[in-house]
């Protein structure tokens, strides 16, 4: 807790402007304010449906995309801005994983050169030669080192995904951003992958961004686990909280809503209704109000803030938090029978009332995750 | 609902079903994307012959002096011991004979094969030459407009429009004399070399416009696949972007597009010289040769017929081999 | 699907029990010994080699398997949306008593959307982007009531969107599919297949392209619309959990053919084939102890084109050895094991299974 984070961001905003010929008529706000922290070796699991800006979030990290606001501070220098030049000393020590096996890997390159190309775009000629330096890594993440002069196409899906996380080795990255790196994977491949990916992060002590809307893969793999919607945080901290103490609506129904092989039957689960609003226009307030079942004019007209409670590793941007009382374990919710939140803005159960409205008087943006 | 997607989704399955079996079945040795087309290539027996053919052309061309020593006639001699009074060659077909392969020129009287040699030397030098410059110039503003983006786009699209917006005909008609003019006045004596390379700047200024679109188009669709960005997070800069990422990739399109270029460039040099704003009579080609034999087209039909053949059988061949060529570097694409 | 639905009255408990028998005499759809074979360049596909089972009507079938294990091309050859240059197909394909293999492409046409449809992955790219989506609808369902005028085909198009849960159906007839979320195309995809009341609806991966909160949405209307309309329905998909969650049987594909077949109390709580073993503690789970490593499946699925010799699988089987050399010589044939109406595919024993599954698989946590 006390160390230095390794990446620090804060405030990180990215909004796309949207036009029609020349003039801009709207903002996708893609990722709006977020405040987060990855300590060296400490794996981050960023988590969300489709459109919440996770996938931006990553591409800001590495750089591949400017951030509209806010800072990005890795290893104590502020990267936000930061030119080519500039970052150049840094791109060896943050790299990117990602999700399409297919479309990662210049078809037209051998993986030889696939895996040299970080070494050869720096100009590092690692001791024993570039070549030596490959074999190491294809080894590394379990492939055969004689396969160096073989093209993509003649690999499969998995053995690709395993050529992309080489290839992001070769620097020697302190920080890696992961995209979805299982999802485009078949299921028995999928274990194959996240098991090579922690015993790395074991074994070389990296520190990952891992995104992902698979939370039961991202419980294998994170220690801390941020849940995001519509560009916001809403919910963070680690895994055991998370999974086993949500205390955002939002966390309850994405994790009661995955079909896990171990229940059959379409038994009590919490049904969100709708899909998604655009972050062309978000809603006022609380992001996730439209869909919740526990929605007040509150939620309206304020937006919750991302605050610490019990003793500060988890935050909830949420006015009416799950309580300590209530059966807020999955596997209390699985037995229960009650499937409660099931209509929507039907008004908020009992225990609501005890919990404190928090966040009030606080601004639109979200104040520091305490570290 | 229709069936594409339906196919596709078979498609899919049974590619990525086939695809996997991979470094553990197959042989040893790595097969290039290349090496794959190239065997592809290779088992298309169209492919194959208007290859064959084509090389036969163009060693044709290459060797035309050679040719011209062991034929024993020059483009330029005239034989006008060989024609009637009336300047028609003597002897069947245009007075193919021994000596005369392909028979004679009436009123000039100059040996048709040797000038069919030195013609095709001609086109397809031009036709080279001009692919060879617009796909230079193509591939680079393609590349800088597509991977780049923003306002260097706009500005070399609005270019691309421009020239694609000028009539090409009416200027090179306005144009090919007026440079001509400037260069040897009134009554010089334009030599060939100038008239070829008047012609080759007119095709290279017209005629880069679809390759640029094609490369540009390309690129966009590559600039935001994953690879490129892995490359891009890498800190690569433009350079290798372009010429180690992007360019690999599309040098297939632009092949195919080189190989459909070459023949609507001898095509056009043809009709160009026809039209007489190309070649002068001097220099032999394939354009030239028919505007002069139409006058001859009932009275020495073998004088349209040598020249008519020959362009007709280049152009065919180019065509086929463009077309084989896509087939082999894109199977997807035309089936 | 408003919030006021009700919910699916299905709780585990009030399924009906799985008959001793079923005589597959009484099913809507039957398939025995279904092989489909592709002619490419790289030589044939064996996309599907052997393939049998029965669906009856208010029964969901979950047709489980990796990429390439042929589930698609089933369901594919059922629908008679194969290419018919490329395709062989042998076999007994009888929909609702009709003998679809070898019929006239007319014939399969006019029984495709009025006694069977589909559901695909991407309704994006199975809706017409230039049409209106009430148009499609109305489209589909005039090409089976050709008596049906226009006003008529339009109310029964709304209806439909209003049946599916889309709010203001009558105004969402008018809109294109880029105007609708990626939940709400998946909706009005549904409403088209079931336009003309399918006894036999075919679902292809129809949440994968969804997010996790919308394909909860979506298969708890695959199963509100089945207990309304009584259909037969296949469900394809690669998710287990999708499977427990919605199906009555799991026939478990490898390599183009069945390896195991069951109710799904029997395939996911009792499994008895390595594979199945496999794709079970290889998916990561909410529950149990999450820094335990995965299980995965060691190697890759395998090419179509070349298949292993013997049991597709014996190449990333555990067990391979204890079956001796018959694993490679010999395809095993799909016989009865554990309780009722349970199938496997495996050389192994019943014994041998039993203590494998205890040792090895049971005990890691994975059949909870």
């Amino acid at each position: 807790m006390t160390d230095k984070p390794l990446l620090r961001v804060r405030g990180l905003t990215k909004h796309f402007p949207v036009r029609q010929g020349l003039r801009a008529t709207g903002l996708v706000r893609a990722v709006d304010g977020l405040d987060f922290d990855v300590r060296p070796g400490e794996t981050l699991g960023l988590v969300g449906e489709s459109g919440c800006g996770k996938t931006t979030t990553g591409r800001m990290l590495v750089r591949l995309l400017e951030p509209t606001s806010g800072s990005i501070e890795f290893d104590g220098r502020d990267i936000t801005h930061a030119g080519r030049r500039e970052l150049r000393p840094l791109r060896q020590e943050l790299q990117i994983i990602f999700q399409d096996p297919y479309a990662s890997l210049n078809p037209r390159h051998t993986v030889g050169r696939i895996v040299a190309m970080p070494l050869q775009v720096n100009g590092i000629k690692p001791p024993g030669g570039i070549k030596a330096r490959v074999q190491e890594l294809l080894e590394l993440v379990g492939l055969n080192p004689e396969h160096y002069n073989r093209y993509p196409h003649e690999f499969s899906g998995g053995q690709r995904q395993r050529i992309g996380i080489a290839r992001a080795l070769a620097l020697r990255p302190k920080l890696i951003v992961a995209d979805e790196p299982v999802s485009a994977l078949d299921v028995s491949i999928q274990a194959q992958v996240v098991n090579l990916l922690r015993d790395l992060q074991r074994e070389l002590g990296l520190a990952f961004v891992f995104i992902a809307h698979d939370l039961a893969v991202v419980r294998h793999f994170c220690q801390r686990v941020a849940v995001m919607y519509l560009g916001r945080i809403v919910e963070i901290g680690d895994r055991a909280d998370i999974y086993e103490r949500p205390q955002h609506p939002y966390t309850r129904a994405l994790l009661s809503a995955i079909p896990d092989v171990t229940q059959l039957g379409p038994a009590g689960r919490i049904r969100l209704t709708g899909d998604v609003p655009t972050p062309l226009d978000p809603p006022s307030g609380c992001r996730f109000r439209t869909r919740c079942w526990k929605a007040q004019d509150i939620c309206a007209t304020e937006e919750p803030a991302l605050i610490p409670r019990d003793g500060g590793r988890q935050a909830t941007a949420c006015h009416f938090p799950e309580g300590e009382g209530a059966g807020t374990s999955p596997e209390g919710e699985a037995a229960g029978t009650s499937p409660e939140p099931v209509a929507a803005g039907s008004v908020a159960e009992a225990t609501v009332s005890g919990v404190e409205p928090a966040g009030r008087g606080a601004e639109a943006n979200v104040e520091e995750v305490s570290s | 609902m229709s069936l594409s997607p339906v196919e596709g989704v078979a498609l899919a399955e049974i590619e990525s079903g086939t695809d996997p079996g991979g470094p553990a079945t197959k042989g040893v040795v790595g097969r290039s994307p290349g090496q794959l087309a190239w065997l592809r290539l290779r088992r298309d027996r169209t492919a194959m012959v208007s290859g064959v053919l084509l090389v036969f052309f163009l060693l044709l061309g290459l060797a035309a002096p050679l040719i011209e020593m062991v034929y024993g006639i020059g483009p330029r001699e005239q034989f006008q011991n060989l024609l009637d009074g009336f300047g028609m060659p003597l002897g069947y077909a245009g007075g193919v004979s021994g000596e005369h392969w392909f028979g004679l020129e009436p009123g000039l009287g100059r040996d048709i094969f040797i000038r069919l040699i030195y013609g095709l030397r001609t086109s397809l030098f031009i036709a080279f030459a001009a692919a060879l410059i617009t796909a230079t110039i193509g591939i680079v503003l393609g590349a800088l407009a597509g991977y780049l983006g923003g306002w260097l786009d706009a500005v070399i699209n609005w270019i691309t429009d421009l020239t694609l917006a000028m009539p090409f005909l009416i200027i090179a008609l306005a144009l090919t004399p007026t440079i001509t003019l400037r260069f040897y006045g009134e009554r010089g004596q334009v030599s060939s070399a100038f008239g070829v390379g008047v012609l080759i700047a007119v095709f290279a200024i017209f005629g880069w416009t679809s390759t640029a679109r094609l490369v540009r188009g390309q690129v966009i669709a590559l600039r935001e696949r994953e690879f490129v960005e892995a490359a891009r997070a890498s800190g690569a800069g433009l350079g290798h972007m372009l010429f180690r990422q992007l360019l690999p990739n599309i040098w297939a399109p632009i092949l195919v597009s080189f190989s459909l270029a070459v023949p609507q460039f001898i095509t056009s040099e043809a009709a160009l010289s026809f039209i007489g704003v190309g070649l002068s009579d001097e220099t032999p080609s394939f354009g030239r040769m028919i505007y002069r034999s139409l006058d001859f087209l009932q009275t020495d039909p073998a004088y349209v017929f040598f020249p008519g053949i020959m362009i007709f059988a280049l152009v065919f061949a180019f065509n086929l081999f463009g077309d084989a060529l896509r087939d082999a570097l894109d199977p997807k694409s035309s089936r | 699907m408003d919030s006021s639905e009700p919910l699916p009255s299905g709780e585990p408990d009030d399924r009906p029990a799985v008959p001793a028998q079923r005589s597959d005499q009484d099913a809507y759809l039957r398939v025995r010994d279904l092989r489909v074979r592709f002619d490419t360049e790289d030589g044939v596909v064996r996309a599907v080699d052997g393939v049998s089972f029965a669906v009856e009507r208010g029964r969901t079938l979950g047709i489980v398997g990796e990429s390439g294990s042929g589930k698609s091309v089933t369901s594919l050859a059922i629908l008679g949306l194969h290419d018919p240059k490329r395709t062989t197909i042998t076999g007994e394909i009888s929909v609702g008593g009709r003998q679809v293999v070898g019929l006239p492409d007319e014939e399969v046409r006019r029984l495709r959307g009025r006694d069977m449809a589909m559901i695909f992955q991407d309704p994006l790219s199975a809706l017409h982007p230039y049409y209106t989506v009430g148009r499609q609808i109305a489209e589909a369902y005039r090409v089976h009531h050709p008596k049906a005028n226009r006003r008529e085909a339009r109310q029964r198009a709304v209806d439909m969107l209003d049946r599916v849960g889309i709010p203001q159906p009558a105004r969402r007839f008018d809109q294109y599919p880029h105007e609708f979320s990626g939940g709400m195309r998946q909706r009005a995809m549904i409403a088209m297949s079931l336009v003309n009341d399918p006894a036999l609806l075919i679902a292809d991966e129809p949440t994968t392209a969804l997010d996790v909160t919308v394909q909860a949405q979506i298969l708890d209307l695959l199963a509100d619309l089945q207990a309304e309309f009584h259909s037969a329905i296949i469900l394809i998909t690669h998710d287990l959990g999708v499977v427990g969650q919605v199906a009555d049987d799991v026939l478990v594909m490898y390599g183009g053919r069945a390896v195991e077949r069951g109710s799904v109390e029997q395939v996911l709580r009792a499994p008895q084939h390595p594979y199945t073993w496999g794709l079970l503690s290889s998916v990561p789970s909410l529950h149990g102890d999450a820094d335990a490593d995965l299980v995965p499946i060691p190697g890759n699925p395998p090419s179509l084109i070349n298949l292993p010799s013997g049991c597709a699988f014996h190449p990333r089987c555990r067990y391979a050895d204890r079956a001796g050399s018959r694993s490679r010589t010999e395809v095993p044939e799909l016989r009865p094991a554990g309780a009722d109406g349970h199938l496997v595919a495996c050389h192994l024993r019943a014994e041998e299974r039993a203590t494998f599954y205890a040792e090895d698989i049971a005990s890691v946590g994975v059949a909870r």
